[in-house]
């Protein structure tokens, strides 16, 4: 008797074909992981894909100088415990090299993270990045293959992509460029909490609710930090919040929960009547189609 | 037991695609508030007083300014126990490239056709595509209704040409024809009130009825190795000697004992060891992705098929008979090498004849020396080495080919094996 396969098994056996077919056509790759949740859906998946071997390539964060500690600290303490090589490059060293200018100090340094990713492609000479975007989040990641190809300078192109049929992935790098890989594509937010619950995996703590100062903005919640500090006229409350996606501290906010285990998140996650992005990031409310034109521009 | 359905839409552009998409999210709860805050204001501004539903799957700056759907645009909704996965595929001509990527995978395909413009060349090429790659199910949703004041003649008309079409051109796929209204939402999701004369289901009953089992589990083995696990640490004597099998079994089903064959060189072991992250199970069915260990230390590596001993083998092929569509701006250079991707494998290809070119309008196979992109033919395809094929029809995964340039490395064709020499 065989066990029937559930929507899950289904997802994580689509998500390892796709990372062997980044280890089996690719001879540089490197894994993008930020110490966020879906990211470490991907590592938990690497393992599956390769265990009892190595990965067949290193994990690698762009940090903007501007995450969360627990974050930071969680993300070099799993890279210690999978005995696998994390490389670090920060937007910190782009800025000192000058290839990244602000317009003013304190502004967000998430978009800046192209310029820094691609120093490090140029750096490690990588042909493909696998990263833990997926199509549920955002109308421009809805178009984007599998397998995605960039220029070199990092960009995409939506109106020429490859075709992409069957289980047939071409993940072979065009000359001077690289491709991306999305194993999570067909993946939506509720399916990774539900494998994040079904294999266990440990999260870092922001990811549940927690007290926290904040102000309210633009519909959103703002946390409040060194970083961010509340604006004139704001008044700053301790508010119980978790974060539904991790990022850059100028532009990640939580949203109002006390749900502090994941089964308690999962109904919440279940019963939310709005997306992740649109509750949780300050950039993309700017221009409707903010995401495709960082993404043009070589953004993850 | 929850399953998952992927369909994808397709027709000619105009045909209401977007908004049939919209409305299917829109009456079954998917939207998100934030999203539908987003429609609505740019409803809005436009000067719209009903939110625009095809708003839902626009998401390329592009394809805003040119009010038309260029990419396939992926969506997820849950109806019941069942997972769909929409595949939103563009009408224009020039993008058939990403109709046929959304058609590869999908299930069943929605068919939009406009009641007043009834059949177009693109709604003909749409399906003769989506039954090329062997769509079992077609949905043909004559949209519009309302333009035509709910009129059951003007229906019948688009059924009776289709049909005729069908017939004409030997379509194999199952049809469920539906008359609805997208911007209204009648026999979308709900029946709506102009429709009474249709007793049929609505569009959100064929896609929750569509069966979904494939039968891959009951045919054959077939195990394409992607790549081989050697961990050869030193410091763990156990792995020293470690070599796993990495792949995803495409069809049929192994267990542990079971005698196996090595393709193309035939050379023959048994399964000792399947395992997941190095946890063993007893066996390994379709779509599972797994480590297999042989019995027997073969120089086994990415490229090659595992297939089981007491099961019949697909034909070691030098020569291709296919279906290929030709996907690329460039057209097909007769002289040229190109890079065959079968399963894992690739191998040196040629285009030896082209036997016919399809002509979507007329049905005709027509003789061509050559091929342009969205072109469909029949060809002659000669390998510099062999590959184990099997026939589309009988066994998609490993049917199946693409054609790579080698200048850049960019996907040229698709092709579906027909017969192999």
């Amino acid at each position: 008797m065989i066990a029937p396969r559930t929507h899950l098994d289904r997802l994580e056996a689509e998500a390892i074909h796709i990372l062997r077919e980044v280890a089996g056509q690719c001879q540089n790759p490197a894994l993008l992981f930020s110490g966020g949740k879906d990211s470490i859906c991907l590592l938990r998946l690497a393992e599956k894909t390769f265990r009892p071997g190595r990965f067949p390539f290193p994990l690698l964060h762009i940090d903007t100088g501007h995450n969360y500690p627990e974050v930071i600290a969680f993300r070099d303490r799993r890279a210690a415990e999978l005995g696998e090589r994390l490389i670090v490059r920060s937007v910190e060293d782009s800025i000192a090299r000058g290839t990244v200018r602000l317009a003013r100090p304190d502004e967000s340094r998430n978009r800046h993270q192209s310029v820094t990713l691609r120093e490090a492609i140029e750096e490690f000479g990588f042909d493909c990045l696998i990263g833990g975007a997926r199509r549920d989040e955002e109308k421009a990641r809805a178009k984007e293959r599998v397998f995605s190809v960039r220029d070199e300078f990092g960009q995409w192109d939506p109106k020429n992509q490859r075709p992409e049929l069957w289980r047939l992935y071409n993940a072979k790098a065009p000359a001077g460029g690289h491709v991306r890989a999305f194993p999570l594509s067909d993946w939506t937010e509720l399916d990774v909490w539900q494998y994040i619950a079904r294999e266990g995996l440990e999260l870092p703590s922001i990811y549940f609710a927690h007290p926290r100062p904040c102000v309210r903005r633009g519909g959103l919640l703002a946390p409040v930090t060194e970083l961010t500090p509340a604006r004139e006229g704001e008044t700053v409350e301790t508010l119980w919040v978790r974060f539904r996606t991790v990022g850059d501290i100028t532009c990640t906010a939580p949203v109002a929960s006390r749900a502090r285990t994941i089964a308690e998140i999962l109904r919440e996650t279940a019963a939310t009547t709005v997306s992740e992005r649109g509750a949780t990031r300050l950039d993309d409310q700017t221009h409707e189609a903010s995401m495709e034109q960082r993404k043009r521009e070589g953004y993850f | 037991m929850d399953t998952v359905l992927r369909f994808l839409t397709c027709g000619s552009v105009d045909d209401g695609k977007s908004t049939l998409i919209g409305r299917l999210l829109y009456d079954s709860r998917a939207l998100l508030v934030d999203t539908l805050e987003g429609i609505e204001r740019t409803s809005r501004r436009r000067g719209a007083t009903a939110p625009d539903l095809s708003l839902v799957t626009d998401g390329l700056i592009a394809e805003r300014e040119q009010g038309i759907t260029i990419d396939v645009a992926y969506r997820y909704f849950r109806s019941g126990a069942r997972t769909f996965i929409i595949a939103d595929a563009p009408g224009h001509e020039q993008y058939t490239r990403n109709m046929v990527t959304a058609a590869s995978t999908a299930q069943l395909a929605v068919l939009l056709v406009d009641v007043r413009q009834g059949l177009t060349a693109q709604t003909r090429r749409h399906a003769l595509l989506a039954d090329l790659v062997g769509i079992p199910a077609l949905a043909i949703a004559v949209n519009k209704m309302d333009l035509v004041g709910f009129d059951p003649a003007a229906f019948e008309a688009v059924v009776y040409a289709f049909e005729e079409f069908a017939e004409a051109s030997g379509l194999r796929a199952r049809r469920h024809y539906i008359p609805m209204s997208a911007l209204l939402g009648d026999m979308v999701v709900e029946r709506g009130e102009h429709l009474p004369w249709y007793l049929g289901p609505t569009l959100l009953e064929v896609l929750e009825r569509t069966p979904v089992e494939d039968g891959a589990r009951e045919k054959p083995f077939r195990f394409p190795v992607q790549w081989v696990c050697r961990p050869r640490e030193a410091t763990d004597p156990l792995l020293h000697d470690y070599r796993g099998l990495a792949g995803q079994v495409t069809s049929g089903t192994i267990a542990v004992g079971e005698e196996i064959v090595v393709l193309p060189s035939g050379r023959r072991s048994s399964v000792t060891a399947i395992e997941v992250g190095g946890v063993p199970r007893e066996r390994a069915v379709a779509g599972d992705s797994v480590m297999i260990r042989l019995a027997d230390d073969l120089d086994v590596g990415r490229g090659e098929l595992l297939v089981r001993a007491d099961e019949p083998a697909p034909a070691l092929a030098r020569t291709l008979e296919a279906d290929l569509v030709w996907l690329d701006p460039a057209p097909l250079a007769p002289r040229r090498t190109y890079l065959l991707r079968h399963g894992t494998r690739e191998v040196q290809a040629r285009i030896e004849a082209i036997a016919w070119n399809l002509d979507v309008a007329t049905l005709e196979r027509v003789p061509a020396h050559e091929l342009a992109m969205n072109d469909i033919a029949r060809v002659r395809v000669k390998l510099a080495q062999p590959i184990a094929a099997d026939l589309y029809e009988a066994l998609r995964d490993t049917g199946s080919f693409l054609l790579l340039d080698p200048a850049t490395w960019d996907t040229v064709a698709a092709g579906m094996i027909r017969g192999t020499q």
